[in-house]
């Protein structure tokens, strides 16, 4: 089945339209990612089906039932996002317990104790983190916190908006193995927004190159590995990393 | 090579906290000509710190010492506020990590560009205006005039970047020190971006300190590296020779980069216990 479907997808902020006709389906259990300069509306994407920019038209299905444009239990259950901004993206006033619990709390989940235990030792962190607060962390940390925060739910699918770009490559390793990780034990579906293909390279199976709102091409991880993308522009962004 | 930009020897920065005097930059000494100096390490390695101590921007209570401090002959240490800020900007500039707490929210873009160059140098209304406009185009931005007249929450974070740019380099400084210049930025603007600075520091002859925690960035667009890790230097190379870089702590960092034709089901991670003591 597939984990997410986007048809004739056309997403606006007010009077502009950023993404124009994305057609895209991510089977269950894949890693895809989405690459392209800033502005070409990759994030814009994952903010739709997150339910974060409802001014879209087209159809979203998440797991094979269509989405809403209001916010939707059914689909924060089983699609959670990961921010790019680990210092952003956590309450600087609220403990990780209690921010790793207030998912659990709208949901009318019982047992936060033992699951927030479980969940952070799913991403390595140790408990005596539990009672913290976000600025006693450091940047690796408070993304593994932020992590954490979207599997609070088991979700199937993550949509991961560029995890580690704020993070240092000795840092961004651990991250990445640590998604690699949790993907291979729940047999997640990512969809990650980047712009380092090497990241892509390591942990996606596919990937979609997007300009100005629009998918450009759409390749297999190997094409990008041997460098064999077609489009003149993916060729660009890979001399941009490659030189 | 002619007298040197910058001279520092025994560079030493400390914070006092609840257990003591804690040092991050731990007696840190090079000198730096007209060319491009990388520096390289994680996150608390007390890289920016370094670059925030040229520019005295280290605040009280944390404390700068040096056996010498020198840029151009002046004795950064013995400057009041007032000789710095003559020279903040106009002779050594800074290009910060985040356009997003960097630019001022409630100025546009093109005020504060101009008041980056009116700061240090009396022009008219027009000449400043086209100044902006020429430097909003150095660094790429297409519809410069438009650009101008926004705030920067309507600009997205690698045009924020560009214009940070644009801002430290109008008042064509000697020395910039770009702390994570393009971190918040994607690949194709990356290139782009460190090439425009890369570009306006050979061409005017300018020193250039590249902070960054990328090591292949660095070595694309420096002469020469430091690795620091803990607040020392651990490895000082020629960037060409990064691949035969010999600590550990190097080593490491360059293997934990993903790759473009990534075959490792694992990267390998930093075993930090390894140079603790180092």
């Amino acid at each position: 089945m597939s984990a997410l479907t986007l048809k004739n997808l056309d997403i606006s902020y007010g009077d502009t339209k950023v993404v124009h006709g994305v057609n895209l389906d991510v089977p269950e259990g894949e890693s895809f990612a989405l690459v392209g300069e800033s502005g070409s509306g990759k994030s814009t994407i994952l903010r739709a089906i997150a339910g974060l920019a409802p001014e879209w038209t087209g159809e979203i299905s998440v797991l094979g039932q269509a989405r809403t444009h209001r916010v939707d239990r059914k689909v924060s259950r089983q699609v959670q996002m990961v921010f790019q901004d680990p210092y952003g993206s956590l309450h600087p006033r609220k403990t990780i317990d209690s921010a790793l619990s207030e998912p659990l709390a709208i949901h009318g989940i019982g047992n936060r104790g033992e699951r927030v235990e479980a969940v952070l030792k799913q991403v390595g962190l140790d408990q005596r983190f539990r009672f913290r607060f976000p600025h006693q962390l450091s940047g690796g940390q408070r993304q593994r916190v932020a992590i954490a925060r979207a599997l609070m739910l088991e979700p199937k699918v993550l949509l991961l908006d560029e995890p580690t770009s704020a993070l240092d490559v000795s840092v961004q390793a651990e991250i990445l193995n640590l998604l690699k990780r949790l993907r291979r034990e729940q047999n997640l579906t990512f969809l990650m927004v980047t712009h380092n293909l090497p990241v892509v390279s390591f942990l996606c199976d596919r990937l979609a190159v997007m300009r100005h709102g629009k998918i450009v091409e759409i390749a297999d991880v190997a094409q990008l590995k041997q460098g064999e993308l077609k489009e003149s522009y993916s060729r660009e962004l890979l001399a941009a990393t490659a030189a | 090579m002619s007298s040197p930009l910058l001279e520092v020897e025994n560079l030493r920065v400390s914070f006092p906290t609840h257990s003591g005097c804690v040092e991050v930059v731990k007696g840190l000494s090079f000198t730096l000509g007209r060319e491009r100096l990388g520096i390289v390490g994680e996150s608390g390695s007390g890289k920016s710190m370094t670059g925030r101590s040229i520019l005295k921007l280290i605040r009280k209570p944390g404390e700068v010492t040096a056996d010498k401090l020198r840029f151009e002959g002046i004795d950064i240490l013995d400057q009041n506020e007032k000789q710095m800020r003559a020279i903040r900007g106009a002779r050594i500039s800074m290009v910060m990590q985040d356009p997003k707490f960097s630019l001022n929210p409630v100025m546009t873009v093109g005020e504060q560009i101009a008041e980056a160059l009116v700061t240090h140098q009396k022009l008219g209304r027009k000449e400043v205006q086209q100044r902006i406009l020429d430097m909003l185009v150095a660094v790429r931005i297409n519809d410069p005039e438009r650009v101008a007249k926004l705030y920067p929450h309507e600009v997205s974070g690698g045009m924020g970047q560009r214009i940070m740019i644009a801002m430290m380099l109008i008042p064509e400084p000697e020395l910039l020190i770009a702390d994570e210049p393009t971190s918040a930025l994607d690949v194709s603007v990356q290139a782009q971006v460190l090439d425009i600075i890369d570009d306006l520091v050979t061409r005017k002859g300018m020193g250039l300190i590249l902070i960054s925690h990328d090591l292949a960035l660095v070595s694309r667009y420096c002469d020469r590296i430091l690795v620091m890790n803990a607040g020392r230097v651990v490895e000082e190379c020629a960037a060409g020779q990064l691949d035969q870089a010999k600590h550990p702590y190097t080593r490491g960092l360059l293997a934990a980069m993903p790759v473009i034709d990534e075959t490792r089901d694992e990267l390998p991670v930093l075993d930090r216990t390894q140079w603790a003591g180092t």
